[in-house]
Protein backbone atom coordinates (compact mmCIF):
# COMPACT_ATOMS: atom_id res chain seq x y z
CA UNK A 1 0.00 0.00 0.00
CA UNK A 2 2.89 2.37 0.74
CA UNK A 3 4.28 1.88 -2.74
CA UNK A 4 0.85 2.51 -4.23
CA UNK A 5 0.50 5.68 -2.17
CA UNK A 6 3.93 6.95 -3.23
CA UNK A 7 3.27 6.20 -6.89
CA UNK A 8 -0.19 7.79 -6.69
CA UNK A 9 1.15 10.92 -5.03
CA UNK A 10 3.89 11.37 -7.64
CA UNK A 11 1.54 10.93 -10.57
CA UNK A 12 -1.27 12.94 -8.97
CA UNK A 13 1.09 15.84 -8.34
CA UNK A 14 3.00 15.80 -11.63
CA UNK A 15 0.28 15.11 -14.22
CA UNK A 16 -1.54 18.45 -13.64
CA UNK A 17 1.75 20.34 -14.01
CA UNK A 18 1.80 19.32 -17.67
CA UNK A 19 -1.95 19.43 -17.96
CA UNK A 20 -2.02 23.12 -16.99
CA UNK A 21 -0.22 24.02 -20.22
CA UNK A 22 -2.14 21.55 -22.39
CA UNK A 23 -5.50 22.85 -21.13
CA UNK A 24 -4.56 26.46 -21.95
CA UNK A 25 -3.47 25.37 -25.43
CA UNK A 26 -6.82 23.54 -25.87
CA UNK A 27 -4.88 20.27 -26.14
CA UNK A 28 -6.10 18.51 -23.00
CA UNK A 29 -7.18 15.51 -25.07
CA UNK A 30 -3.62 15.12 -26.32
CA UNK A 31 -3.04 12.97 -23.25
CA UNK A 32 -5.68 10.57 -24.51
CA UNK A 33 -4.05 10.32 -27.94
CA UNK A 34 -0.64 9.73 -26.42
CA UNK A 35 -2.13 7.16 -24.06
CA UNK A 36 -3.50 5.16 -26.95
CA UNK A 37 -0.10 5.17 -28.65
CA UNK A 38 1.50 4.18 -25.33
CA UNK A 39 -0.85 1.19 -25.22
CA UNK A 40 0.51 0.12 -28.62
CA UNK A 41 3.99 0.51 -27.11
CA UNK A 42 3.03 -1.68 -24.14
CA UNK A 43 1.72 -4.36 -26.48
CA UNK A 44 4.90 -4.18 -28.54
CA UNK A 45 6.91 -4.71 -25.37
CA UNK A 46 4.83 -7.73 -24.40
CA UNK A 47 5.30 -9.16 -27.89
CA UNK A 48 9.05 -8.59 -27.87
CA UNK A 49 9.53 -9.73 -24.28
CA UNK A 50 10.84 -6.29 -23.29
CA UNK A 51 9.74 -4.38 -20.16
CA UNK A 52 6.61 -2.64 -21.46
CA UNK A 53 7.39 0.67 -19.73
CA UNK A 54 10.36 1.24 -22.04
CA UNK A 55 8.49 0.46 -25.25
CA UNK A 56 5.54 2.50 -24.02
CA UNK A 57 7.87 5.45 -23.36
CA UNK A 58 9.44 5.22 -26.81
CA UNK A 59 6.07 4.91 -28.50
CA UNK A 60 4.48 7.67 -26.43
CA UNK A 61 7.29 10.17 -26.98
CA UNK A 62 7.40 9.41 -30.72
CA UNK A 63 3.63 9.70 -30.96
CA UNK A 64 3.55 12.93 -28.97
CA UNK A 65 6.23 14.53 -31.12
CA UNK A 66 4.42 13.40 -34.27
CA UNK A 67 1.14 14.90 -33.05
CA UNK A 68 2.89 18.17 -32.28
CA UNK A 69 4.69 18.17 -35.63
CA UNK A 70 1.40 17.70 -37.47
CA UNK A 71 -0.35 20.34 -35.40
CA UNK A 72 2.44 22.92 -35.74
CA UNK A 73 2.57 22.60 -39.50
CA UNK A 74 -1.18 22.59 -39.92
CA UNK A 75 -0.92 19.32 -41.80
CA UNK A 76 -4.02 18.14 -39.99
CA UNK A 77 -6.42 19.97 -37.71
CA UNK A 78 -5.56 19.41 -34.04
CA UNK A 79 -8.52 17.07 -33.48
CA UNK A 80 -7.92 15.17 -36.72
CA UNK A 81 -4.29 14.58 -35.76
CA UNK A 82 -5.48 13.28 -32.41
CA UNK A 83 -8.07 11.02 -34.06
CA UNK A 84 -5.36 9.51 -36.27
CA UNK A 85 -3.27 8.61 -33.25
CA UNK A 86 -6.19 7.68 -31.00
CA UNK A 87 -7.53 4.98 -33.25
CA UNK A 88 -4.28 3.79 -34.80
CA UNK A 89 -2.74 3.50 -31.35
CA UNK A 90 -5.53 1.52 -29.72
CA UNK A 91 -6.00 -0.64 -32.81
CA UNK A 92 -2.27 -1.30 -33.03
CA UNK A 93 -2.25 -2.19 -29.36
CA UNK A 94 -5.09 -4.66 -29.75
CA UNK A 95 -3.42 -6.31 -32.76
CA UNK A 96 -0.01 -6.53 -31.09
CA UNK A 97 -1.52 -7.82 -27.85
CA UNK A 98 -3.34 -10.49 -29.81
CA UNK A 99 -0.10 -11.52 -31.48
CA UNK A 100 1.60 -11.66 -28.10
CA UNK A 101 -1.24 -13.73 -26.69
CA UNK A 102 -1.60 -11.06 -24.03
CA UNK A 103 -5.05 -9.69 -24.72
CA UNK A 104 -6.07 -10.45 -21.17
CA UNK A 105 -5.69 -9.09 -17.65
CA UNK A 106 -2.06 -8.27 -18.46
CA UNK A 107 -2.99 -5.55 -20.92
CA UNK A 108 -6.06 -4.54 -18.92
CA UNK A 109 -3.79 -3.39 -16.09
CA UNK A 110 -2.23 -0.90 -18.48
CA UNK A 111 -5.57 0.18 -19.94
CA UNK A 112 -7.23 0.84 -16.57
CA UNK A 113 -4.29 0.90 -14.16
CA UNK A 114 -3.39 -1.42 -11.32
CA UNK A 115 -1.92 0.80 -8.65
CA UNK A 116 -2.21 -1.81 -5.91
CA UNK A 117 0.17 -4.15 -7.78
CA UNK A 118 2.86 -1.50 -8.22
CA UNK A 119 6.25 -3.04 -7.45
CA UNK A 120 9.27 -1.32 -5.94
CA UNK A 121 10.78 -1.13 -9.43
CA UNK A 122 7.60 0.48 -10.78
CA UNK A 123 7.56 2.99 -7.92
CA UNK A 124 11.20 3.94 -8.49
CA UNK A 125 10.56 4.39 -12.22
CA UNK A 126 7.47 6.51 -11.56
CA UNK A 127 9.41 8.60 -9.03
CA UNK A 128 12.21 9.22 -11.53
CA UNK A 129 9.76 10.18 -14.28
CA UNK A 130 7.95 12.45 -11.83
CA UNK A 131 11.23 14.11 -10.90
CA UNK A 132 11.99 14.69 -14.59
CA UNK A 133 8.61 16.35 -15.05
CA UNK A 134 9.01 18.52 -11.97
CA UNK A 135 12.52 19.64 -12.89
CA UNK A 136 11.49 20.45 -16.45
CA UNK A 137 8.56 22.56 -15.27
CA UNK A 138 10.61 24.39 -12.62
CA UNK A 139 13.14 25.37 -15.30
CA UNK A 140 10.80 26.18 -18.17
CA UNK A 141 7.35 27.13 -16.85
CA UNK A 142 7.84 30.85 -17.49
CA UNK A 143 8.89 30.19 -21.08
CA UNK A 144 6.00 27.76 -21.62
CA UNK A 145 3.65 30.35 -20.12
CA UNK A 146 4.92 32.91 -22.61
CA UNK A 147 4.22 30.50 -25.48
CA UNK A 148 0.75 29.73 -24.17
CA UNK A 149 0.02 33.46 -23.72
CA UNK A 150 0.92 34.36 -27.32
CA UNK A 151 2.94 31.98 -29.46
CA UNK A 152 3.69 34.53 -32.16
CA UNK A 153 4.84 37.19 -29.71
CA UNK A 154 7.03 34.55 -28.07
CA UNK A 155 8.67 33.87 -31.45
CA UNK A 156 9.27 37.57 -31.99
CA UNK A 157 10.90 37.70 -28.55
CA UNK A 158 13.34 35.00 -29.68
CA UNK A 159 12.01 32.12 -27.57
CA UNK A 160 12.62 28.66 -29.13
CA UNK A 161 8.89 28.11 -29.54
CA UNK A 162 9.06 24.98 -31.70
CA UNK A 163 11.47 23.27 -29.30
CA UNK A 164 9.40 24.29 -26.28
CA UNK A 165 6.25 22.87 -27.87
CA UNK A 166 8.07 19.62 -28.69
CA UNK A 167 9.42 19.45 -25.15
CA UNK A 168 5.90 19.90 -23.76
CA UNK A 169 4.66 17.10 -26.02
CA UNK A 170 7.48 14.83 -24.84
CA UNK A 171 6.74 15.68 -21.19
CA UNK A 172 3.09 14.83 -21.81
CA UNK A 173 4.27 11.44 -23.07
CA UNK A 174 6.42 10.92 -19.96
CA UNK A 175 3.39 11.82 -17.82
CA UNK A 176 1.19 9.31 -19.61
CA UNK A 177 3.73 6.52 -19.14
CA UNK A 178 4.22 7.44 -15.48
CA UNK A 179 0.48 7.40 -14.94
CA UNK A 180 -0.58 4.33 -16.87
CA UNK A 181 0.13 1.92 -13.99
CA UNK A 182 -1.82 4.19 -11.65
CA UNK A 183 -5.02 5.03 -13.51
CA UNK A 184 -4.41 3.41 -16.91
CA UNK A 185 -3.84 4.91 -20.35
CA UNK A 186 -7.57 5.46 -20.81
CA UNK A 187 -7.85 7.69 -17.73
CA UNK A 188 -4.47 9.39 -17.33
CA UNK A 189 -5.56 12.36 -19.44
CA UNK A 190 -8.28 12.98 -16.86
CA UNK A 191 -5.63 13.44 -14.17
CA UNK A 192 -3.91 15.95 -16.43
CA UNK A 193 -7.06 17.98 -17.02
CA UNK A 194 -9.57 17.75 -14.16
CA UNK A 195 -7.36 19.12 -11.37
CA UNK A 196 -6.45 22.01 -13.70
CA UNK A 197 -10.13 22.73 -14.32
CA UNK A 198 -10.67 22.95 -10.59
CA UNK A 199 -7.53 24.99 -9.90
CA UNK A 200 -8.10 27.67 -12.52
CA UNK A 201 -11.46 28.47 -10.96
CA UNK A 202 -9.74 29.12 -7.66
CA UNK A 203 -6.69 31.03 -8.90
CA UNK A 204 -6.01 34.45 -10.31
CA UNK A 205 -2.44 33.67 -11.24
CA UNK A 206 -0.89 31.10 -13.52
CA UNK A 207 1.63 30.09 -10.90
CA UNK A 208 -1.21 29.66 -8.40
CA UNK A 209 -3.05 27.48 -10.90
CA UNK A 210 0.02 25.26 -11.35
CA UNK A 211 0.51 24.80 -7.62
CA UNK A 212 -3.18 24.26 -6.81
CA UNK A 213 -3.66 21.84 -9.72
CA UNK A 214 -0.73 19.77 -8.50
CA UNK A 215 -2.09 19.77 -4.94
CA UNK A 216 -5.58 18.79 -6.09
CA UNK A 217 -4.13 15.99 -8.21
CA UNK A 218 -2.10 14.65 -5.31
CA UNK A 219 -5.08 14.89 -2.94
CA UNK A 220 -7.29 13.11 -5.48
CA UNK A 221 -4.79 10.25 -5.58
CA UNK A 222 -4.67 9.93 -1.78
CA UNK A 223 -8.43 10.25 -1.22
CA UNK A 224 -9.18 8.02 -4.21
CA UNK A 225 -6.84 5.30 -2.97
CA UNK A 226 -8.28 5.48 0.53
CA UNK A 227 -11.86 5.28 -0.77
CA UNK A 228 -10.98 2.42 -3.11
CA UNK A 229 -9.43 0.49 -0.24
CA UNK A 230 -12.33 1.24 2.09
CA UNK A 231 -15.09 0.20 -0.31
CA UNK A 232 -13.21 -2.28 -2.54
CA UNK A 233 -13.51 -0.05 -5.61
CA UNK A 234 -11.33 0.07 -8.72
CA UNK A 235 -8.60 2.45 -7.53
CA UNK A 236 -7.79 4.06 -10.90
CA UNK A 237 -11.39 4.97 -11.61
CA UNK A 238 -11.95 6.12 -8.02
CA UNK A 239 -8.98 8.49 -8.17
CA UNK A 240 -10.35 10.06 -11.36
CA UNK A 241 -13.85 10.34 -9.88
CA UNK A 242 -12.42 12.19 -6.88
CA UNK A 243 -10.65 14.58 -9.27
CA UNK A 244 -13.93 15.06 -11.13
CA UNK A 245 -15.70 15.79 -7.84
CA UNK A 246 -13.05 18.40 -7.05
CA UNK A 247 -13.74 20.03 -10.41
CA UNK A 248 -17.48 20.12 -9.78
CA UNK A 249 -17.00 21.46 -6.26
CA UNK A 250 -14.70 24.22 -7.50
CA UNK A 251 -17.24 25.14 -10.19
CA UNK A 252 -20.00 25.41 -7.59
CA UNK A 253 -18.21 27.32 -4.83
CA UNK A 254 -15.81 29.54 -6.81
CA UNK A 255 -16.79 32.82 -8.44
CA UNK A 256 -17.68 32.56 -12.10
CA UNK A 257 -14.56 32.92 -14.20
CA UNK A 258 -14.16 32.61 -17.94
CA UNK A 259 -11.62 29.86 -18.50
CA UNK A 260 -10.27 27.72 -21.32
CA UNK A 261 -12.18 24.52 -21.83
CA UNK A 262 -10.58 21.16 -22.41
CA UNK A 263 -10.59 21.40 -26.18
CA UNK B 1 24.74 49.91 -36.01
CA UNK B 2 21.95 50.15 -38.58
CA UNK B 3 18.65 51.96 -38.34
CA UNK B 4 16.00 50.29 -36.20
CA UNK B 5 14.03 49.43 -39.34
CA UNK B 6 15.27 49.21 -42.94
CA UNK B 7 12.89 47.65 -45.45
CA UNK B 8 14.39 47.50 -48.94
CA UNK B 9 12.35 46.51 -52.01
CA UNK B 10 10.41 43.82 -50.19
CA UNK B 11 7.98 41.77 -52.26
CA UNK B 12 5.82 38.91 -51.07
CA UNK B 13 3.21 36.69 -52.64
CA UNK B 14 0.85 33.95 -51.46
CA UNK B 15 1.11 31.62 -54.43
CA UNK B 16 0.38 33.84 -57.41
CA UNK B 17 -1.27 36.58 -55.35
CA UNK B 18 1.16 39.47 -55.07
CA UNK B 19 0.63 40.95 -51.62
CA UNK B 20 3.63 43.24 -51.28
CA UNK B 21 5.28 44.96 -54.24
CA UNK B 22 8.70 46.49 -53.81
CA UNK B 23 8.06 48.10 -50.42
CA UNK B 24 10.83 50.37 -49.17
CA UNK B 25 10.97 52.50 -46.05
CA UNK B 26 13.04 53.17 -42.94
CA UNK B 27 12.32 54.11 -39.34
CA UNK B 28 14.95 56.04 -37.43
CA UNK B 29 15.57 56.23 -33.66
CA UNK B 30 13.03 58.49 -31.96
CA UNK B 31 10.70 58.55 -34.97
CA UNK B 32 6.99 58.00 -34.47
CA UNK B 33 5.73 56.42 -37.70
CA UNK B 34 2.32 55.04 -38.59
CA UNK B 35 1.60 52.42 -41.22
CA UNK B 36 -1.97 52.55 -42.44
CA UNK B 37 -4.12 51.39 -45.32
CA UNK B 38 -7.39 49.62 -46.08
CA UNK B 39 -8.13 46.00 -45.33
CA UNK B 40 -6.27 43.77 -47.75
CA UNK B 41 -3.53 46.35 -48.38
CA UNK B 42 -0.82 44.04 -47.10
CA UNK B 43 -0.23 45.64 -43.68
CA UNK B 44 -0.41 42.37 -41.76
CA UNK B 45 1.87 40.62 -44.21
CA UNK B 46 4.36 43.50 -44.12
CA UNK B 47 4.30 43.32 -40.34
CA UNK B 48 4.98 39.56 -40.36
CA UNK B 49 7.89 40.05 -42.77
CA UNK B 50 9.26 42.88 -40.61
CA UNK B 51 9.12 40.75 -37.47
CA UNK B 52 10.79 37.79 -39.15
CA UNK B 53 7.69 35.60 -38.91
CA UNK B 54 7.75 35.04 -42.66
CA UNK B 55 10.37 35.47 -45.39
CA UNK B 56 9.92 37.88 -48.31
CA UNK B 57 10.03 36.65 -51.88
CA UNK B 58 12.61 39.32 -52.64
CA UNK B 59 14.15 42.30 -50.96
CA UNK B 60 15.46 42.56 -47.45
CA UNK B 61 14.51 43.63 -43.96
CA UNK B 62 17.08 44.81 -41.44
CA UNK B 63 16.43 45.45 -37.76
CA UNK B 64 19.39 47.33 -36.24
CA UNK B 65 21.46 46.18 -39.22
CA UNK B 66 20.54 42.49 -38.88
CA UNK B 67 18.07 40.24 -40.63
CA UNK B 68 15.20 39.68 -38.14
CA UNK B 69 16.02 36.00 -37.62
CA UNK B 70 19.67 36.91 -36.94
CA UNK B 71 18.99 39.64 -34.40
CA UNK B 72 20.47 38.21 -31.20
CA UNK B 73 19.45 40.99 -28.79
CA UNK B 74 15.72 40.35 -29.19
CA UNK B 75 14.97 42.62 -26.22
CA UNK B 76 15.65 45.58 -28.53
CA UNK B 77 12.41 44.77 -30.35
CA UNK B 78 9.16 45.28 -28.48
CA UNK B 79 6.01 43.94 -30.10
CA UNK B 80 2.43 44.71 -29.12
CA UNK B 81 0.14 42.26 -30.95
CA UNK B 82 -3.56 42.63 -31.45
CA UNK B 83 -5.49 41.53 -28.37
CA UNK B 84 -6.39 37.85 -28.63
CA UNK B 85 -9.70 36.76 -27.15
CA UNK B 86 -8.08 33.55 -25.91
CA UNK B 87 -5.66 35.51 -23.73
CA UNK B 88 -8.61 36.67 -21.61
CA UNK B 89 -9.28 33.05 -20.62
CA UNK B 90 -5.78 32.48 -19.30
CA UNK B 91 -5.56 32.28 -15.51
CA UNK B 92 -2.82 34.88 -15.29
CA UNK B 93 -2.31 38.13 -13.45
CA UNK B 94 -1.30 41.43 -14.98
CA UNK B 95 2.11 41.15 -13.31
CA UNK B 96 2.70 37.67 -14.76
CA UNK B 97 1.81 38.79 -18.28
CA UNK B 98 4.08 41.84 -18.07
CA UNK B 99 6.91 39.76 -16.58
CA UNK B 100 6.70 37.42 -19.59
CA UNK B 101 8.08 40.28 -21.67
CA UNK B 102 11.27 40.21 -19.65
CA UNK B 103 12.37 36.78 -20.91
CA UNK B 104 13.92 38.31 -24.03
CA UNK B 105 16.24 40.35 -21.83
CA UNK B 106 17.40 37.80 -19.27
CA UNK B 107 17.04 34.43 -21.06
CA UNK B 108 14.04 32.15 -20.83
CA UNK B 109 15.71 29.61 -18.53
CA UNK B 110 16.85 32.09 -15.86
CA UNK B 111 14.97 32.96 -12.70
CA UNK B 112 13.84 36.58 -12.30
CA UNK B 113 16.30 38.88 -10.56
CA UNK B 114 15.56 42.01 -8.49
CA UNK B 115 16.33 44.03 -11.66
CA UNK B 116 13.64 42.10 -13.52
CA UNK B 117 11.10 42.68 -10.76
CA UNK B 118 11.96 46.37 -10.73
CA UNK B 119 11.54 46.60 -14.49
CA UNK B 120 8.12 44.93 -14.26
CA UNK B 121 6.99 47.39 -11.59
CA UNK B 122 8.29 50.30 -13.67
CA UNK B 123 6.57 49.11 -16.85
CA UNK B 124 3.23 48.70 -15.05
CA UNK B 125 3.57 52.16 -13.51
CA UNK B 126 4.38 53.66 -16.93
CA UNK B 127 0.96 52.59 -18.23
CA UNK B 128 -0.87 53.28 -14.97
CA UNK B 129 -1.46 49.65 -14.08
CA UNK B 130 0.45 49.37 -10.80
CA UNK B 131 -2.77 49.03 -8.77
CA UNK B 132 -3.97 46.17 -10.95
CA UNK B 133 -0.83 44.01 -10.75
CA UNK B 134 -2.56 41.09 -9.04
CA UNK B 135 -5.80 41.27 -11.00
CA UNK B 136 -6.57 38.54 -13.48
CA UNK B 137 -6.15 39.62 -17.10
CA UNK B 138 -9.66 38.57 -18.09
CA UNK B 139 -11.20 40.84 -15.45
CA UNK B 140 -9.84 43.99 -17.09
CA UNK B 141 -11.47 46.16 -19.71
CA UNK B 142 -10.28 46.12 -23.32
CA UNK B 143 -8.31 49.31 -22.83
CA UNK B 144 -6.65 48.00 -19.67
CA UNK B 145 -5.73 44.73 -21.37
CA UNK B 146 -4.15 46.69 -24.20
CA UNK B 147 -2.09 48.64 -21.68
CA UNK B 148 -0.95 45.33 -20.19
CA UNK B 149 0.33 44.25 -23.61
CA UNK B 150 2.09 47.59 -24.03
CA UNK B 151 3.74 47.18 -20.62
CA UNK B 152 4.80 43.65 -21.61
CA UNK B 153 6.46 45.07 -24.72
CA UNK B 154 8.13 47.89 -22.78
CA UNK B 155 9.46 45.88 -19.86
CA UNK B 156 12.61 44.74 -21.67
CA UNK B 157 13.56 48.35 -22.54
CA UNK B 158 13.19 48.06 -26.32
CA UNK B 159 14.72 50.45 -28.83
CA UNK B 160 12.05 49.68 -31.44
CA UNK B 161 8.37 49.30 -30.58
CA UNK B 162 6.00 47.80 -33.14
CA UNK B 163 2.26 47.92 -32.39
CA UNK B 164 -0.46 46.13 -34.35
CA UNK B 165 -3.90 47.79 -34.19
CA UNK B 166 -3.40 48.76 -30.54
CA UNK B 167 -6.51 50.93 -30.17
CA UNK B 168 -9.06 48.60 -31.73
CA UNK B 169 -12.02 48.50 -29.35
CA UNK B 170 -10.31 50.79 -26.83
CA UNK B 171 -12.14 53.64 -25.07
CA UNK B 172 -11.15 57.26 -25.63
CA UNK B 173 -9.56 57.67 -22.21
CA UNK B 174 -7.29 54.69 -22.75
CA UNK B 175 -6.43 55.97 -26.22
CA UNK B 176 -5.23 59.24 -24.71
CA UNK B 177 -3.09 57.44 -22.12
CA UNK B 178 -1.75 55.21 -24.84
CA UNK B 179 -0.85 58.21 -26.99
CA UNK B 180 0.96 59.88 -24.07
CA UNK B 181 3.00 56.74 -23.43
CA UNK B 182 4.05 56.43 -27.09
CA UNK B 183 4.99 60.10 -27.41
CA UNK B 184 7.11 59.90 -24.29
CA UNK B 185 8.88 56.82 -25.60
CA UNK B 186 9.68 58.36 -28.95
CA UNK B 187 10.53 61.92 -27.90
CA UNK B 188 12.06 61.44 -24.46
CA UNK B 189 13.65 58.00 -24.74
CA UNK B 190 14.51 57.94 -28.45
CA UNK B 191 12.59 54.73 -29.10
CA UNK B 192 11.57 54.14 -32.72
CA UNK B 193 7.81 53.55 -32.80
CA UNK B 194 6.00 51.91 -35.71
CA UNK B 195 2.25 51.89 -35.28
CA UNK B 196 0.11 49.78 -37.62
CA UNK B 197 -3.46 51.00 -37.44
CA UNK B 198 -6.62 52.02 -39.25
CA UNK B 199 -7.31 54.59 -36.57
CA UNK B 200 -4.75 57.35 -36.25
CA UNK B 201 -6.92 60.16 -34.93
CA UNK B 202 -5.59 59.92 -31.37
CA UNK B 203 -1.95 60.26 -32.48
CA UNK B 204 -2.29 62.33 -35.67
CA UNK B 205 -0.73 65.45 -34.11
CA UNK B 206 2.29 63.54 -32.81
CA UNK B 207 3.29 61.44 -35.80
CA UNK B 208 6.53 62.22 -37.61
CA UNK B 209 5.55 60.27 -40.72
CA UNK B 210 2.68 58.30 -42.16
CA UNK B 211 3.15 55.37 -44.51
CA UNK B 212 0.08 54.56 -46.60
CA UNK B 213 -0.01 51.07 -48.02
CA UNK B 214 -2.49 50.11 -50.70
CA UNK B 215 -2.53 46.98 -52.83
CA UNK B 216 0.89 46.08 -51.53
CA UNK B 217 2.55 49.37 -52.47
CA UNK B 218 3.61 52.42 -50.46
CA UNK B 219 1.53 55.25 -51.90
CA UNK B 220 2.60 57.90 -49.43
CA UNK B 221 5.56 58.34 -47.08
CA UNK B 222 5.79 61.68 -45.39
CA UNK B 223 4.60 64.00 -42.62
CA UNK B 224 0.91 63.69 -41.74
CA UNK B 225 0.44 67.38 -42.57
CA UNK B 226 1.30 66.70 -46.22
CA UNK B 227 -1.27 63.89 -46.29
CA UNK B 228 -4.04 65.88 -44.65
CA UNK B 229 -3.29 68.81 -46.98
CA UNK B 230 -4.66 66.63 -49.74
CA UNK B 231 -7.92 66.47 -47.82
CA UNK B 232 -7.37 63.04 -46.35
CA UNK B 233 -8.48 62.52 -42.75
CA UNK B 234 -6.45 60.49 -40.30
CA UNK B 235 -9.50 59.86 -38.12
CA UNK B 236 -11.94 57.00 -38.20
CA UNK B 237 -13.00 56.29 -41.71
CA UNK B 238 -13.82 52.64 -41.93
CA UNK B 239 -16.30 53.32 -44.73
CA UNK B 240 -14.42 55.93 -46.71
CA UNK B 241 -10.91 54.46 -46.61
CA UNK B 242 -11.11 53.24 -50.18
CA UNK B 243 -12.53 56.61 -51.25
CA UNK B 244 -9.78 58.77 -49.88
CA UNK B 245 -7.08 56.38 -50.96
CA UNK B 246 -8.52 56.39 -54.49
CA UNK B 247 -7.80 60.08 -54.51
CA UNK B 248 -4.25 59.43 -53.44
CA UNK B 249 -3.30 56.86 -56.04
Amino acid sequence: MQLALLAGLVVGASAPLIGTFLVQKRLALMGDGIGHVAFAGVSAGLLLGVWPIWTALIGAVAGACAIEWLRARGRAGGDLALALFFYSGIAGGVVLSGLAGSLNTGTLTYLFGSILTVTRGDAVTIAVLGAVILLAIVVSWRALFSVVLDEEAARVAGLPVDRLNLALAALAAVTVVAGMRIVGVLLVAALMALPVGAAQRMSSSFRGTLVRASAIGALSAVVGLAAARRWALAPGGTIVLVAAAAFVLAAVVSPARRTATAG
Amino acid sequence: MGSPVEVDAVSFAYGRDEVLDCVTFQVQPGEFVALTGPNGSGKSTLLRVLLGLTTPKSGSVRLFGHAPEQLMDRWRLGYVPQRAASAELLPATVAEVVAAGRLARRGWWRRPSPDDEGAVAEAMAAVDLADLANRRLGELSGGQQQRVLIAKALVSGPELLVLDEPVAGVDAGSQRRFRDALVQLAKDKGVAVLLVSHELGAVADDLDRVLVLKSGRILFDGPPGDLTATGVSLGVHAHDLPVWLEGLA
